[in-house]
């Protein structure tokens, strides 16, 4: 190699444990009767189911759509009946469920129609967006949907591609499998990213205990029309972190809370290259990927597998042992106990490793911290795991941040060798996730402060709004009261002309009763008879006369009835 | 001797109409104190503490009218956080004013709701939807888990449910380790 190689610090070399399963070949694992396909098995938003319960599916049909940018979809990895929509085992550490289709397979393996794509042609976004409904993500570890990693963003593009063939776990050998089968499909991938960012240099990064699969990815890319650099690197855990092996090859370090982006490089995992080959040149979602199943097996070996296959499924294709404690998924770095061996390969899933007591013998007890720093020589983020400890386990989290724990891989170096056998590593864990609990919290309360402080607003402006009705509404009563007024007055005789002047006051309440009061005096006094006040004498004396007049002719229409009485 | 004076007339003048326009340019609105100690309460406006709501709490606290550890939501660590700012020792949760429970989410029991809008009215956070003689439902994302619907409720269909864990919002717990002993 002529290419000059930096070293990351720290790191630790651990016993490969890697021909166990690297010597058989590779096999696909038989159809299972039954797929649980999660629809969270990358990271971001999880798909959104798009079949439904008793529908009939195809291999590779999607049934769990992206929801938002940062998503992927998720397919039927073969064809049968959807059984099931809901809660399910997925692969977990803590063991609860989580939403998943379960697929009665029929066997027949029945593709959906599919045909490769001409990603020269199409538009960069169009491609993404495809490659976002094949759901492609990276295989590596983290499965963050590919389709954003291939975004070069404002920069326009990405000068350096960086194909990641690490593999620094122990024990796990996917990657070096895929690489000796399918370099040139890996290959292919490469040649569709290197089209999206627009790279420059592209190198593929292999650790130099795969001496196969170097040989196998270097032959591949001499048929390239570009220029592909294979590079072999150190074996030294963690070799195959993405800021390690940038650093391994370029000796730029990603700055803290930056992306590799940020520095011109973009990391992706071979698996996902060879994904991506599948999904362009033949038209296939994600739908299976290689699992090693090793450790305290008969047979340790890769399989090529559908996504939803149960773990168990495999562990029994390797021939199962007794006396097994348990599996992990991943390496024994990094891997997770599985709380069910029941539970699916999901695309996350690189290795399923078996444990025995005498393979992985339990964890010694642990001592108190004594300071010694061995910690901080090994870790390859160059971070102080003894202080971190330290405020993790004080719950000073604040401390810890300043520390930098979110720069911590989790690669599990510190824990190792640790002389106090102390779990470091959970306790960054369990800072992280508190840290992220209060961060969501903080953003729950200043929603419920935002709302409530709108609904004091609102209820302020409500009663503001009701006082200005009510007043107005006064004012109009007091103007038409006014008017009133002024109508009495060029009557003659305006009764209660003090109960309609009254209401000069402010006050609105008064006013809205003395108008009424007011109106219903009017409305009396119109109907009480008003033409028989401040008369004239002479009118007056006119009036007597027609009231003596009247008076004498009822006098007068008496009398007859009197000369009747006398007549007889 | 009447330089000296002059150039120290000079200087207080020029420092004093300084002071004087950076004390208008640079008013700070409201009382800062207490808009770090309304950031620290969880806003779950219950009253529990005695006050309308976190806001009020939080300016009694700085205007040392109320303790710190009046907030129940806030628990433990809330008070650790208070004492922090305002540099007093942290006391225990004062049980006067309610213990800490799990963080809960009101539920409607639709069946038995009347729709009063009795809730909706009683509601801090605006986190329920529904309209007279419709039935009432509560915006699960928006509510703090205050309690303050379940009391007036006439028909008492409103129960307090509890959070449970899922994977998103599940976290890792703090190791438990076995310790060895050495004496």
């Amino acid at each position: 190699m002529s290419r000059k190689l930096f070293k990351f610090k720290g790191g630790v070399h651990l016993s490969e444990h890697k021909a166990e399963s690297n010597a058989r070949p590779l096999h696909a694992a038989p159809l299972p009767g039954k797929l649980v396909i999660p629809l969270r098995q990358h990271i971001g938003n999880p798909a959104k189911p798009v079949v439904e319960v008793g529908e009939r599916v195809l291999k590779g049909q999607m049934i769990g759509a992206a929801d938002g940018y940062i998503s992927a979809a998720v397919h039927a990895s073969s064809s049968g009946i959807v059984t099931a929509i809901g809660p399910a085992a997925v692969p977990h550490i803590s063991g609860l469920p989580d939403l998943c289709i379960t697929i009665e397979t029929d066997g027949r393996d029945e593709w959906i129609a599919h045909a490769p794509l001409d990603y020269q042609a199409m538009a960069a976004a169009d491609l993404r967006m495809k490659l976002r409904d094949m759901g492609i993500a990276g295989l590596g570890g983290a499965v963050f949907p590919s389709a954003v990693k291939l975004d070069p963003g404002a920069a326009h593009s990405c000068p350096t591609l960086i194909i990641n063939g690490g593999e620094c776990e122990p024990w796990i050998t996917c990657d070096d499998m895929l690489m000796r089968n399918r370099a040139g499909e890996i290959l292919q991938g490469v040649a569709v990213m290197r089209h999206l960012l627009g790279s420059t240099e592209i190198l593929v990064g292999i650790e130099d205990n795969k001496p196969e699969a170097i040989a196998a990815m270097q032959a591949a890319a001499q048929s390239l029309d570009f220029a592909v650099e294979v590079v072999a690197v150190p074996a030294i855990y963690p070799a195959g972190g993405a800021k390690q092996m940038i650093e391994t090859l370029t000796g730029k370090q990603v700055p803290s809370g930056k992306l590799s982006t940020d520095i011109g490089i973009q990391v992706f995992n071979v698996g996902t290259a060879y994904a991506l080959a599948c999904a362009v040149h033949h038209g296939e979602p994600l739908i299976s990927r290689l699992v090693t199943v090793t450790g305290h097996v008969l047979r340790p070996q890769n399989f090529e597998v559908l996504i939803g296959t149960p773990m168990h499924t495999l562990i029994t294709l390797a021939g199962e042992r007794d006396d097994s404690t348990g599996a992990l998924m991943g390496g024994p770095m990094m891997g997770m106990p599985m709380p069910d061996l029941e539970v699916p390969v999901v695309k996350a899933t690189n290795c399923i490793l078996v444990k025995s007591n005498a393979l992985f013998p339990p964890l010694p007890k642990a001592l108190p911290c004594i300071r010694c720093t061995r910690c901080a020589d090994v870790c390859p983020a160059e971070l102080q795991p003894q202080e971190l400890f330290r405020f993790a386990k004080t719950g000073d989290f604040g401390r810890a941040q300043e520390y930098h724990l979110f720069d911590c891989i989790e690669c599990g170096c510190c824990s190792y060798v640790c002389p106090s056998h102390i779990p470091l590593v959970d306790f960054y864990r369990y800072a992280k996730s508190e840290i992220w609990a209060r961060e969501k919290e903080k953003r729950a309360a200043d929603l419920a402060r935002e709302r409530h402080e709108f609904r004091e607003f609102r209820l302020a402006r409500e009663k503001k709004e009701k006082a200005e009705k009510l007043a107005a509404k006064a004012q109009a009563a007091r103007t038409q009261a006014g008017l009133d007024q002024a109508k009495r007055a060029e009557l003659p005789a305006a009764p209660a002309p003090e109960l309609a002047t009254a209401p000069s006051d402010a006050d609105a309440k008064k006013a809205l009763i003395a108008a009424a009061l007011a109106r219903a005096q009017a409305k009396k006094a119109e109907v009480a008879p008003k033409n028989t006040d401040h008369l004239l004498p002479a009118t007056q004396r006119e009036i007597e006369e027609i009231e003596a007049r009247r008076a004498k002719i009822h006098e007068l229409a008496r009398q007859p009835l009197e000369s009747e009485e006398k007549k007889p | 001797m009447l330089t000296a004076i002059l150039v120290m007339v000079v200087l207080a003048v020029t420092v004093g109409l300084v002071l004087g326009w950076s004390a208008v340019r640079f008013k700070v609105e409201g009382n800062p104190l207490a808009e770090k100690i309304d950031a620290i309460l969880p806003q779950t406006q219950c009253g529990q503490c005695g006050f309308p709501g976190c806001r009020p709490y939080a300016e009694a606290i700085a205007k040392g009218e109320a303790d710190i550890n009046q907030c129940p939501p806030g628990g433990e660590e809330g008070i650790k956080k208070l004492a922090e700012l305002l540099g007093v020792e942290p006391k225990p949760l004062d049980e006067a004013h309610g213990a800490p429970k799990p963080k809960s989410v009101a539920f409607i029991d639709e069946q038995l709701c009347i729709g009063c809008t009795l809730c909706i009215q009683a509601c801090p956070v605006d986190a329920i939807s529904g309209a007279a003689k419709q039935m009432h439902t509560i915006i699960a994302a928006e509510c703090t888990g205050c309690e303050l619907c379940v009391a007036p409720c006439p028909v008492d269909c409103i129960a307090m449910v509890p959070i449970a864990e899922d994977l998103p919002h599940w976290k890792w717990k703090y190791p438990v380790i076995e310790l060895k002993r050495v004496a």
